[in-house]
């Protein structure tokens, strides 16, 4: 049998016409001098005002219809009952499950898909400026994720590691004694073929290195106090970079950083090259699809060990730590090393990145490791749901590809004029998300947890439960 | 009775029962404290305190709010260094009096000999009075890590042996038989203590999302997880209904009796005390006032009158004057 929805009063006409013209004579006596007179000079350099009395009518006219939309929104849904927000479900997890696989096998053949649809030329833009960026990202925040989501120590410098990284993979593949020494051990083609792939683990463990070093005095912090330390640290990395000239190069930073080889089959137009090899007509694509590969790879192993982590003691141990300190302590558990190897392997995760970053770019400055790019990455965690793998994908794609979906659209410089430039307005848009996703989720997309063991039924936590940890 | 002072407030001799259980309670001590004296700046929280706890036994630690017990929990349990004293707790039949003073003059924080082994609990962090010398503890106001699930709760608690089970992280990630098997045990053993405390129905839910009083039970259980051989509990009735608190008795007894495990308690509720403690150690403004067994405290007159007040005005000024306020 159909409830019957109960009597609602009916919705006040006149009250809202009332409220709506308010807004906007508000809006017009704000609006008059700001939008509807525009100063402008004639050519004798005369100052002259020209009214803009169009502008003006739609703008109070926007304001006018949204304030009555508004109004009126609010008194059909007055009557209903707010309901308890739903208990966290096993479907949340299923989602999660099986939308992560999915989007896993969407992510190998995506490049395919769109060499076929937009062709080699067309293809590059799609699968580096849009694929490859946003797997770098996701990348990091699950590296990050690790930090802030499970351990819940809150870094606000982990650009540091990436920075570690990069400079780790190009200081060694460009450093001339190492270069000597290998062309004398191995042969002359031998380190510019295999730098990355030598270099890449060398680059994990050193940014560990600097997670450790970092780690030991920010133990005793707390909250606000870690926050601050991490973000000095960022910034040091960064500062040391740009004028230890000597080492790093500066401002100029370090450029011709070889590039990743096919398993020591380099990718260009010679006899010996990926194409001739294998048989195919040189385009650059190549380099770029299997660059592709090489991040998602990379990507998923962080997705693998993370996820693996978590059911392991020291992931649980991680997560402990982020809801009771004190209690952990008195079950035995070093606190001190757990979190030291929860620095460790997200700076290690960091490192990876940063180490594929300088080999795709293939130069490298400290302009590329500023602090907006610890921002970004945090936001990407916080925006997915702290913990959730699935949420800081969802995360990357709105922030980062929805940054380079701006630059695509050109077609509102038809309505805007000439001047219009729509990724202008990213730092705008991605402020208002940020705004709308505090009110709306303020614990993140996905805010669930999923327990790391079950006995009988897996059920999801929720968010109302978990702790955000100390900082 | 040898090294701390013999109850220095009993009024009368305990009957023969009585003292057979105390004997056995000071003639099989687990955990020594000696002249612990813990200050905030001008506070002194505790105040010379010397009592020994015995194997197998329910020592109860009670006094009025602000006497200083949760201070010395703290000192036990190494979440606070104490300014002065020693805290000796053995594990086997290794003699506390033979080695002690030897232990002290070392730089060690343990000693071992075929008997056994004797830790100072002053000398060690937090976690390793935990992780090393197996004293668990649970907390006045809850620490329950409640946005992970009851099991997981206790799978926590299991961090150290599974940890070794696991090579560091390196054996579990690579997936190895040994963790694995070493981790059905670990949810074999937080199956049992869930059935022992009656949360097994609840094993999969968040202990956020449990109630008061199994939320107390569950933290109780967490601590056995780590197979201590002394369990301190901070207030383990408070909140808890008279339906409930006869349950924990259950629980208390039966941690003591199956798994010989002594026990150290925080309680402000008499009922808990008298019942099920074999031993009663009476604070008040941090200095030892009684201790007896229950019967022997609770005619103490000066038990009565920290808790109760004294008959008249002027025995109350007395009592005041004497503990200096």
């Amino acid at each position: 049998m159909m409830m019957e929805a109960p009597a609602r009063e009916p919705v006040n006409f006149a009250g809202l016409l009332k409220d709506a013209v308010f807004a906007a004579a508000i809006a017009f006596g704000l609006f008059s001098l700001m939008l509807g007179l525009k100063t402008d000079q004639t050519l004798n350099n005369q100052m002259v005002l020209v009214p803009r009395p169009g502008l003006l009518a739609t703008v109070v006219g926007l304001v006018f219809i949204g304030r009555f939309l508004i109004g009126y929104w609010q008194a059909i849904n007055a009557g209903k009952i707010k309901k308890r927000k739903a208990a966290a479900t096993p479907l949340a997890l299923k989602i999660e499950k099986y939308g992560t696989a999915a989007f896993v096998g969407f992510l190998f053949v995506y490049p395919m898909m769109v060499l076929g649809t937009a062709g080699p030329s067309g293809a590059i833009k799609w699968i580096d400026n849009l694929g490859i960026q946003i797997l770098i990202y996701i990348m990091l925040g699950w590296g990050l994720n690790i930090v802030v989501g499970l351990a819940g120590l809150l870094d606000l410098g982990y650009v540091a590691f990436y920075a570690v990284g990069a400079y780790s993979y190009a200081l060694l593949a460009t450093s001339e004694p190492v270069k000597e020494f290998m062309a004398g051990a191995v042969g002359p083609t031998f380190w510019p073929l295999w730098a990355f792939w030598i270099c890449l683990p060398v680059a994990g463990i050193l940014a560990a290195f600097w997670g450790v070093l970092l780690g030991f005095p920010v133990l005793r912090l707390r909250g606000d106090y870690l926050a601050i330390v991490t973000l000095a640290f960022g910034e040091i990395i960064r500062l040391v970079l740009i004028n230890w000239v000597e080492f790093s190069g500066g401002y100029a930073g370090i450029s011709s950083i070889p590039r990743p080889s096919f398993f020591g089959v380099p990718f260009n137009a010679t006899e010996s090259g990926f194409a001739a090899t294998f048989g195919l007509e040189f385009t650059p694509i190549y380099r770029t699809i299997f660059l592709f590969y090489v991040i998602l790879i990379l990507a998923l192993i962080t997705a693998l060990v993370s996820t693996r982590l978590r059911r392991l003691p020291v992931g649980r141990a991680w997560e402990a730590l982020r809801e009771d300190e004190i209690a952990c302590r008195s079950l035995g558990i070093n606190t001190v090393n757990t979190k030291l190897t929860a620095f460790a392997i997200g700076a290690m995760f960091g490192g990876f990145a940063g180490a594929f970053f300088a080999a795709r770019q293939g130069f490298i400055s400290p302009e590329s490791f500023v602090f907006l790019e610890s921002a970004q990455i945090l936001a990407i965690v916080v925006l997915g749901g702290m913990g959730s793998l699935l949420g800081v994908v969802i995360a990357s794609i709105l922030l980062v590809g929805g940054v380079e979906l701006l630059r695509e659209l050109d077609f509102l410089k038809a309505y805007f004029g000439d001047n219009f430039d729509p990724a202008q307005y990213r730092m705008l848009i991605f402020g208002a998300c940020m705004v709308l996703m505090m009110l709306w989720k303020p614990r993140g997309l996905i805010s669930v947890r999923e327990p790391s063991v079950f006995l009988k039924e897996k059920k999801a936590v929720s968010s109302d439960l978990v702790k955000e940890g100390h900082g | 009775m040898d090294d701390p002072p013999a109850p220095a407030c009993s009024p009368r001799a305990p009957a023969p029962a009585e003292r057979r259980i105390l004997m056995r309670a000071l003639s099989d001590p687990i955990l020594k404290v000696q002249n612990l004296t813990m200050r905030f700046g001008g506070l002194v929280a505790v105040n010379d305190l010397t009592f020994t706890a015995g194997r197998g036994d329910i020592t109860a630690l009670i006094g009025p709010n602000g006497a200083g017990k949760t201070t010395v929990f703290n000192c036990i349990t190494g979440f606070y260094k104490p300014t002065t004293g020693r805290m000796a707790l053995r594990h086997g039949a290794i003699d506390i009096d033979a080695h002690v003073e030897r232990l002290t003059d070392t730089p060690n924080d343990h000693i071992s000999t075929a008997d056994g082994r004797l830790y100072l609990l002053e000398r060690m962090p937090d976690f390793q009075v935990s992780a090393r010398a197996k004293v668990a503890r649970t907390f006045q106001n809850i620490r329950l890590f409640s946005g992970m699930t009851v099991l997981e709760n206790l799978m926590v608690a299991q961090h150290n042996p599974l940890m070794v089970a696991s090579n560091w992280t390196i054996g579990g990630l690579l997936g190895f038989a040994g963790f694995r098997n070493r981790e059905k045990a670990a949810i074999e053993s937080a199956k049992y203590w869930l059935e022992k405390t009656r949360l097994i129905d609840r094993a999969d839910d968040p202990a956020g999302d449990l109630p008061y009083g199994d939320q107390r039970r569950l933290e109780i259980a967490r601590a056995m997880c780590t197979e201590p051989v002394l369990l301190c509990l901070d207030e383990p009735a408070a909140g808890l209904n008279p339906r409930e608190s006869l349950e924990l008795n259950a629980l208390l007894r039966s941690i003591r009796d199956d798994h010989g495990t002594s026990l150290l308690l925080i309680e402000h509720d008499m009922s808990v005390v008298m019942e099920i403690s074999d031993h009663v150690v009476v604070l008040d403004y941090g200095t030892k006032i009684s201790d007896g067994t229950p019967d022997q405290v609770k005619s103490d007159p000066r038990v009565i009158a920290a808790y109760l007040g004294a008959e008249d005005e002027a025995e109350v000024e007395k009592i005041e004057a004497e503990v200096g306020l």
